[in-house]
């Protein structure tokens, strides 16, 4: 049971708009997988949602030559079992298939998990990796301007996130260490290699979301291998200190599975 | 107090249509109710559990369009049109039980039997997509369903055994034996 009053579910992107102009706090529902739970524990109490599921032009994934787009209410099941991700992306596929548990894949979205940017998500660090744009229904604009610190968003009230497209990399890995209970990153961390250039993303650990360490990316553009991680230090964010991990555990969670990322993109 | 008097005065219900275990039916719901919740006590479909109602445990998984999903963290009237299989229609008839569920008690997948509708369901799945999923792929499977009797052993070697004897059934409808064989 929710606090729910009212319920829109529009067919198109500017019902939902209007939708979202004619009431004071009233949210978006994609999945509803992360706001379902906060909405229970009252860590967000909405009278009004709009249901943005059924609108036919926030679905699909299409592949290009260099990059892939997904509908904002694509779900993580079918970015893990897409054949034409799997030809381009793969460590995409990967990363939505390690997302929480198979119930959650099944409704959860790559807009919904982006527009809520938990500093413990798994699509943010590949949305940083691979040079993402975000599409809204009023402009376009890249990944770093969009994320804005803890469950922050450049997005405004009544702006919708419509889609989002990935450049397809060279190559690239996502290796996540897991709580194993919430299935969350303690710290995750994507790599890729666009053409010379190398990124590094990671999730999980910094006190204001997932990051780039500037330092890896040197190191990996001039070689990318794990021997030339060797001296490169975790810059790019301050690190997050819980119950569950310090902050100087969570360094070396990053150092140690940025190595295996770039084995494993080498290897892949 | 002021949401309360808000509530009252714009308590809105709205009509959906599902079809739960084949039957197609009309109903009003409150937009914040969860499916779970219209499930066991507006259908009296009350199978399927409530655990945690957090979306953690799993009891509450059942099938939205043949997909599991945990019906704690789904609103009802986000299920509008959508086909709903329960616990309550797994088994062919009242006398008999499923693969799936037969399985389970030869195998000793349950002991309190509290998460065992969630269990069954999301077996129920990925005997669907996955008929021949490895030991790995069923541990997985699993990831999103919480047991606290069994340690999962039984549970797992039962759906293994469920997976065997539906695909052995498969082969027995396609092959019927030869004639004169009995």
């Amino acid at each position: 049971m929710t606090d729910v009053l009212r319920y829109h579910r529009p067919d198109s992107v500017s019902e939902a708009l209007a939708a979202l102009r004619s009431h004071e706090n009233v949210k978006v529902i994609a999945g509803g997988q992360s706001l379902l739970p906060a909405m229970r524990l009252r860590l967000a109490t909405p009278a009004v949602l709009v249901d943005v599921a059924r609108i036919a032009g926030l679905h699909g994934i299409s592949v290009g030559e260099n990059s892939v787009v997904l509908g904002a209410m694509t779900r993580h099941t079918e970015v893990a079992e897409s054949a034409a991700i799997l030809q381009a992306i793969p460590a995409l596929c990967a990363l939505a298939a390690g997302i929480a548990d198979r119930q959650i894949r099944n409704l959860g979205t790559v807009g919904g998990s982006l527009a809520n940017n938990d500093p413990a998500a798994c699509y943010p660090a590949a949305a940083l990796a691979l040079c993402a744009v975000i599409h809204t229904d009023r402009r376009t604009l890249t990944i770093d301007k969009f994320l804005n610190g803890l469950f922050g968003t450049s997005l405004e009230a009544d702006e919708l996130l419509t889609a989002v497209s990935f450049q397809i990399p060279a190559r690239a890995a996502y290796v996540k260490f897991m709580h194993p209970a919430s299935r969350f990153a303690l710290v995750g961390v994507f790599v890729s290699q666009l053409g010379r250039e190398a990124r590094v993303a990671v999730t999980g650990a910094g006190v204001q979301g997932a990051f780039r360490v500037s330092s890896m990316e040197r190191a990996l553009s001039d070689s990318f291998s794990v021997d030339a991680l060797a001296d490169a230090e975790v810059d790019g964010a301050e690190l997050m200190t819980d119950m569950h991990a310090s902050a100087a555990y969570r360094a070396q969670l990053i150092r140690v599975l940025t190595r295996r990322a770039v084995q494993r993109a080498i290897d892949s | 107090m002021i949401r309360v008097a808000e509530r009252s005065e714009s308590d809105e219900r709205v009509q959906i249509a599902l079809t739960v275990n084949g039957r197609r039916q009309r109903i009003f719901v409150e937009a914040g109710v969860t499916l779970v919740r219209l499930l066991r006590e507006d259908l009296g479909l009350t199978g399927t559990h409530v655990g945690c109602d957090t979306a953690q445990c799993g009891a509450c998984t059942i099938l939205l369009g043949g997909r599991a999903v945990k019906s704690c963290n789904v609103l009802a009237v986000q299920a509008d049109g959508g086909e709903i299989t329960t616990i309550e229609a797994v088994a062919p008839t009242d006398d008999a039980l499923h693969p799936i569920q037969e399985a389970f008690r030869a195998r000793h997948a349950l002991q309190c039997g509290f998460c065992t509708p969630g269990m069954v369901m999301i077996a129920l799945e990925l005997a669907g997509r996955r008929p021949d999923a490895t030991e790995q792929e069923i541990r997985e499977a699993l990831a999103g369903n919480l047991c606290r009797c069994t340690g999962y052993e039984g549970i797992v070697f039962g759906i293994r055994a469920a997976l065997l004897e539906l695909n052995a059934q498969r082969v027995r409808s396609r092959d019927p034996a030869p004639p004169g064989v009995s």
